[in-house]
């Protein structure tokens, strides 16, 4: 049972993990950039939320709509005033860029919201945990929620991608920026509706985590940033299946490394079997294999 | 076009290199700032022009800019992103501490155990960079920089879970957890997540400048050498270097774990230099806080990361006045210099107005390289 039980909230953390490292993989497959500032538009997607419902008295999940609307707004602007000016050159000063943005919503939100860590109200607060087997087995309505949430975006996402005339811009704009441009797509709206799709579910992903484990800070969103930024590269960054694949295999090591190992080196050893993967498939589970042309 | 653009200022770049003179100048200019740096802080702080407070940063830029030079190496030089310089900052600088405290024990010589804590450092922080080098080296461009943040994260996390001290009878003991066997709780020396307590300062202005000028001679020379130009046109075009001859991981290893071993000497001179140090000063931001100098300054331009390192440096305890704001104006001064150096607009126009005053002002875009393109 307690193997069942870690099992879930393992699933319940890769979920979340899964959610923003949706984000992190979609930017990159399309303008081929490490958008560490995603880790802190979570971070804003979460206080919005506690605002909302704390203060104005909002309803949780029109709270919830509203920060998605608030986080796809401010990534919109994100890449329209940081990133597009650097486009084409080179990812290391975007990356640079990305880093400043981070600090940049990090201390903004430190100034706005202070350093004090605010105690979240769950989406779920009415709900019943489920117990199963006996009483043995329990299922929290955030964990079943959080999976919930992540099948539902997984599958949505996938079909947006797949079969709608943006996605495939999308997914056109990833493949070959300037071919893409010849075909009479417009790049610059295709990688903005990517960071608004991506800052969007980020809002959802910070709402989710921040009602599993309530504590909001201004870095809250650092960790599970770098996390999940480490899940899309296990699962092969540019794929969204391997964003999920990843997020929910690194949320499950983590889960049980903590319960079975030591809670401390539970992110060593996450990052250790990151290595591991790395090695073996240098480009993820589900990466494709770049071939190089001389 | 983003790749012609890469391999366009990349050959430049190599062409400046392979030429005796560009070398002398680079050198020139790089050991004259350091020069420089070192005499108008040493008479600022003579004179009481400079504050206590910034007088407490001399040793940390320092070894910031040892940080950036070496780093350099690694991302300038040999071409890969690596963000987990921090990591072996990290090595270095407990394994400093340790040795410092035992030599301290039967030594009372501060500067020779300065001196010998910073070559352990360099050896088991260059033992590091081996180990994590040798398997990592294949993987390709961002794939490598995630393993590197992998690695600086997993050093941390060790040295949180890390515990040393020493016995009844002086022998140095270890353990994975707050009680070691045979030690008493106010013996401990390296405690967990509290890191280490009761440090000797031995740190000092001049040796710290002199850590730097070791490192600017070992980076420098490398460049200079047959080997670093092998690892330069590794980087410009793998193939190509392949096809000729030249054994890839070889040289990349080459680069990789000096710099390794410099970030540790540097980051031994860090520790020595306060009497507590918790790991958590060897987080990913440090990693990233030493990039950022790097790509500021121009990547590959050795000189112009020293700057930019100094400078970021100062720049926090600068914007003191600016009180609550100062990450705030910290963040969007980073945003804007990026902004500003890189856009290919603003640079032709930022250029064209500097060039007025300032001719040789261009120059600064010439060591810059993209990672490998292909």
């Amino acid at each position: 049972m307690n193997f069942l039980n870690s099992l879930i909230s393992g699933l319940s953390l890769g979920s979340v993990y899964a959610i923003i490292a949706l984000g992190y993989t979609m930017v990159y497959g399309i303008s081929k950039m490490l958008n560490f500032a995603h880790g802190d538009v979570i971070m804003v997607g979460g206080y919005v939320s506690f605002i909302l419902t704390m203060y104005v008295g909002m309803n949780g999940w029109l709270a919830l709509l509203v920060a998605m609307v608030a986080c796809t707004i401010l990534g919109i602007l994100i890449e329209r005033l940081a990133y597009r000016p650097l486009r084409g050159t080179g990812s290391l000063a975007v990356l640079i860029t990305a880093i400043g943005v981070s600090y940049f919503l990090q201390n903004s939100a430190l100034l706005i919201w202070g350093a004090n860590p605010r105690v979240f109200n769950s989406l779920f607060n009415g709900m019943k945990t489920i117990h199963a087997a006996g009483g043995q087995l329990t299922i929290t309505p955030e964990s079943l929620f959080t999976i919930i949430a992540n099948i539902v975006i997984m599958i949505a996402l996938t079909l947006f991608v797949s079969k709608t005339k943006a996605g495939k811009a999308m997914r056109a704009v990833s493949e070959d920026n300037g071919a893409a441009q010849l075909m009479g797509i417009n790049v610059n709206q295709s990688i903005s509706l990517t960071f608004a799709i991506g800052s969007g579910l980020a809002a959802v992903a910070g709402v989710l985590m921040c009602s599993a484990y309530p504590v909001l800070m201004p870095t809250t969103g650092a960790m599970p940033g770098i996390k999940a930024f480490t899940a899309a590269v296990f699962g092969g960054i540019g794929s969204i299946p391997g964003a999920m694949i990843g997020g929910l295999l690194l949320g499950i090591i983590e889960i049980f490394a903590r319960a079975y190992i030591s809670t401390e080196l539970s992110d060593a050893i996450v990052f250790a079997c990151l290595i591991i993967v790395l090695l073996v498939k240098p480009t993820g589970l589900l990466g494709k294999k770049i071939n190089e042309k001389v | 076009m983003a790749e012609r653009l890469f391999k366009n200022i990349g050959s430049r770049g190599l062409k400046g290199a392979v030429k005796g003179s560009e070398y002398r100048k680079e050198a020139f200019i790089s050991y004259g700032i350091l020069l420089i740096g070192y005499i108008l802080l040493q008479l600022g702080a003579m004179t009481g022009l400079i504050g206590r407070n910034l007088q407490g940063q001399f040793v940390p830029i320092c070894v910031y800019v040892s940080l950036a030079i070496s780093l350099n190496l690694v991302v300038g030089i040999s071409g890969e992103l690596s963000l987990g310089h921090a990591g072996f900052m990290a090595v270095g600088a407990f394994t400093g501490i340790l040795v410092a405290k035992i030599l301290e024990r039967s030594m009372s010589i501060n500067p020779l155990i300065l001196i010998i804590a910073i070559i352990a450092a360099a050896l088991t922080a260059s033992i590091a960079g081996f180990i994590i080098g040798i398997p990592i080296l294949g993987l390709r461009g961002d794939y490598l920089a995630i393993v590197t943040l992998a690695f600086g994260e997993i050093v941390r996390n060790f040295m949180n879970v890390l515990y040393f001290g020493f016995d009844s009878n002086g022998k140095l003991r270890f353990a994975f957890n707050h009680t070691i066997e045979g030690v008493d709780t106010s013996d401990r020396i390296i405690t967990g997540a509290i890191g280490a307590t009761g440090v000797t300062k031995m740190a000092s202005f001049t040796a710290a400048a002199l850590l730097t000028a070791f490192t600017l001679f070992v980076v420098l020379n490398l460049k200079n050498s047959k080997q670093g130009r092998a690892i330069m046109s590794i980087r410009d075009n793998r193939i190509a270097g392949e096809s000729i001859g030249l054994e890839v991981r070889k040289y990349k290893l080459m680069a990789f774990v000096v710099s390794a071993a410099l970030a540790g000497m540097a980051g031994c001179m860090f520790g020595l230099n306060y009497s507590t140090l918790a790991p958590v000063k060897f987080n990913f931001n440090t990693s990233v806080l030493i990039l950022v100098f790097v790509v500021l300054g121009g990547i590959g331009n050795i000189w112009g990361g020293m700057i930019a390192a100094a400078l970021l440096t100062v720049l926090p305890e600068a914007l003191r006045q600016f009180a609550d704001y100062r990450m705030l104006t910290y963040a969007i001064v980073l945003i804007v210099v990026m902004i500003c150096t890189y856009n290919p607009t603003i640079k032709a126009r930022v250029g064209l107005f500097v060039d007025k005053f300032k001719p040789k002002k261009k120059k600064s875009g010439k060591g810059k390289t993209g990672k490998e393109a292909a």
